[in-house]
């Protein structure tokens, strides 16, 4: 893999998000990839912390379902829109890379918007020649402040 | 603003055996005097005691909108001081949580406090010699309010005239005895961090929810529903993942929900599950069980696992979940606004399961990411938005209502009544009433 065709991987990833292609977005994931978002600053786990979300493919699609099914939430309808920073290629973990995103989240809903900020620190690896998620860990910078309902996918 | 405040029938009158005035969730006056009365008249929940351990350390919290301090004695005890400089009236320690040493010091002119309250130093006080300073309020300090710690938990009444705190809770203390005595050793901590879910709707809409058994199987089908579906595939003997096992249950039917029953206190306290619950099919955890039967006996173990109340509401501020060992925490703060916040507690003496099971639960319940929390928060947003056009100004809570239950002070009925809600305003407007 190139550098570029990492960053391509990571905005394109972005993109998929905010046009609502989530079974594109969801095979990105690897069999055991993992969406992450810590509830406190340089939190060393999930299972034995509680974090804003922490889902395998199981909850992942759990997630997806139901927002195709325009729960009562999503009356109106949520929108996002990712601003993503050049990513960082931190370096590399076994057959694993570790890129560095700096973002803006924008989440609307009807009259309503809320902006989030943080970084999105990825673990990708190689599967059959393209590049999988094994963890989006995304590190919002006001994680342990009381935050409204956060409905699409940071 | 002040139709309320002077007069204590009209108060009186926004509360029928039967149904509610919209009044009570979107005027902000009655907010107001919730802060003034409900609140102060009231045991409110101010921590637990494991995450003060030391001598010095404290978290800072709220009282309905009234900032406190629970900090950790010399010897040992917890005390709740009010949060306000004597002098100025600054909030003194602004941390969420730490240590303040021997003295709490305010920023702005170094007034100085020992940790129960009292002024230690003022700077060249001398200057105070000679006027009426000895004799004003601020002499009292940070004034502690009356505390009391149940197993761990700790609570604060800001009134000095309201209910002794055995009166005001009597039997429901039950729900925190259950809770706790799932440890083999009797203790829990807190432990895991705290999510905080900002909800722009009055707090009653939350507190009401949690024993609210009509909503589940509607509000919570999106979620649930599809748990239930993406699962539906799997061979009975497929070993169930955490949130499968904690999501499904959600989908209940209305049956379940009716059977599962509901008991309530005097004082507006009550808990749903009175028989069994969403967490009655958990799966066993064989070795914990046995370390159970050893610390408590056979028959005491056996009720202790046997108990899995639904969720257990201390009104106003605090509602526990012993099954899970979580609880969530409603803070006010205006008559739109409510902070919710979620703590999770480790078990002392049982297995990691537990705290995993808690940890799972509460991000997939409690959090503001979480599938199940939008729906709920959308709900409470819409009666919010919906009361404040005129139209029927009543809110019925007629639902299984019986005349003999006004003056039960413990009664279990079917799980989908509204006893639980007709329950909490016959306690609001006791505390409320009066000037």
């Amino acid at each position: 893999m190139t550098e570029a065709e990492i960053v391509r991987f990571l905005y394109h990833e972005g993109r998929l998000l905010d046009e609502k292609r989530w079974d594109e977005w969801y095979s990105l994931f690897c069999e055991d990839g993992h969406y992450w978002v810590p509830l406190t600053r340089n939190q060393p786990d999930a299972e034995f912390h509680t974090s804003l979300a922490y889902e395998d493919r199981l909850l992942l699609r759990l997630r997806i379902e139901r927002l195709r099914r325009r729960p009562p939430s999503q009356h109106p309808e949520s929108w996002s829109q990712h601003v993503l920073q050049v990513p960082e290629i931190e370096g590399q973990d076994g057959d694993c890379w570790i890129t560095r995103t700096a973002f803006f989240y924008a989440e609307s809903r009807g009259d309503a918007m809320q902006m989030l900020t943080g970084v999105a620190l990825h673990n990708l690896v190689e599967q059959e020649g393209t590049l999988r998620i094994r963890l989006k860990r995304v590190n919002l910078v006001n994680c342990d402040a009381a935050l409204p309902s956060i409905q699409l996918f940071l | 603003m002040n139709r309320y405040r002077a007069d204590p029938a009209a108060v009186r009158a926004l509360v029928r055996d039967d149904a509610v005035h919209r009044d009570v969730y979107t005027d902000p006056e009655i907010f107001r005097l919730e802060m003034e009365r409900l609140w102060p008249r009231t045991w409110i929940y101010a921590g637990h005691a494991s995450q003060i351990p030391a001598a010095g350390d404290f978290i800072t919290g709220d009282i309905g909108t009234v900032p406190v301090l629970m900090i950790r004695q010399p010897d040992g005890s917890v005390r709740v001081l009010r949060n306000r400089c004597a002098h100025k009236g600054a909030k003194v320690v602004s941390d969420w949580s730490g240590n303040t040493g021997r003295f709490i010091r305010c920023p702005y002119h170094n007034w100085s406090y020992r940790t129960d309250g009292s002024i230690a130093a003022i700077p060249l006080r001398q200057g105070y010699d000679g006027t009426g300073f000895a004799n004003c309020e601020a002499v009292r300090g940070l004034r502690p309010v009356a505390t009391e710690v149940y197993r761990g938990f700790v609570f604060a009444r800001l009134s000095d005239d309201g209910p002794g705190f055995h009166d005001f809770f009597g039997d429901s203390l039950s729900s925190i005895d259950y809770m706790v005595d799932r440890s083999p050793e009797g203790e829990m901590e807190v432990a895991g961090g705290v999510l905080r879910y900002m909800h722009d709707s009055n707090w009653k809409m939350f507190v009401e929810n949690l024993n609210d058994a009509m909503h589940p199987m509607a509000a919570h089908e999106s979620s649930a529903g599809t748990a239930k579906e993406l699962w539906a595939d799997q061979p009975a003997d497929a070993p169930k993942p955490m949130a499968i096992e904690q999501l499904v249950p959600f989908a209940g039917s209305y049956d379940f929900f009716d059977k599962m029953g509901e008991r309530v206190f005097a004082n507006g306290h009550s808990f749903s599950g009175a028989h069994f619950s969403i967490h009655s099919s958990y799966a066993a955890v064989p070795d914990y069980e046995a370390a159970m039967q050893r610390a408590y006996g056979k028959a005491r173990a056996k009720d202790i696992l046997g108990t899995v109340r639904h969720n257990t509401v201390y009104y106003p501020s605090l509602t526990v979940k012993g099954a899970i060992q979580t609880i969530r925490v409603a803070r006010p703060i205006a008559v739109d606004k409510t902070l919710i916040e979620s703590y999770s507690f480790r078990l002392k003496g049982a297995p990691d399961i537990f705290f995993k099971r808690n940890v799972t639960y509460t991000r997939l319940i409690n959090s503001p990411m979480s599938v199940v929390g939008h729906d709920d928060q959308q709900c409470y947003r819409l009666i919010q938005e919906g009361l404040a056009a005129d139209g029927n100004e009543w809110i019925s809570l007629h639902r299984d209502y019986r005349a003999e239950e006004r003056n039960a002070r413990d009664l279990t009925v079917n799980g989908t009544s509204e006893i639980s809600m007709r329950n909490q305003f016959r306690a609001w407007v006791h505390f409320m009433g009066a000037a």
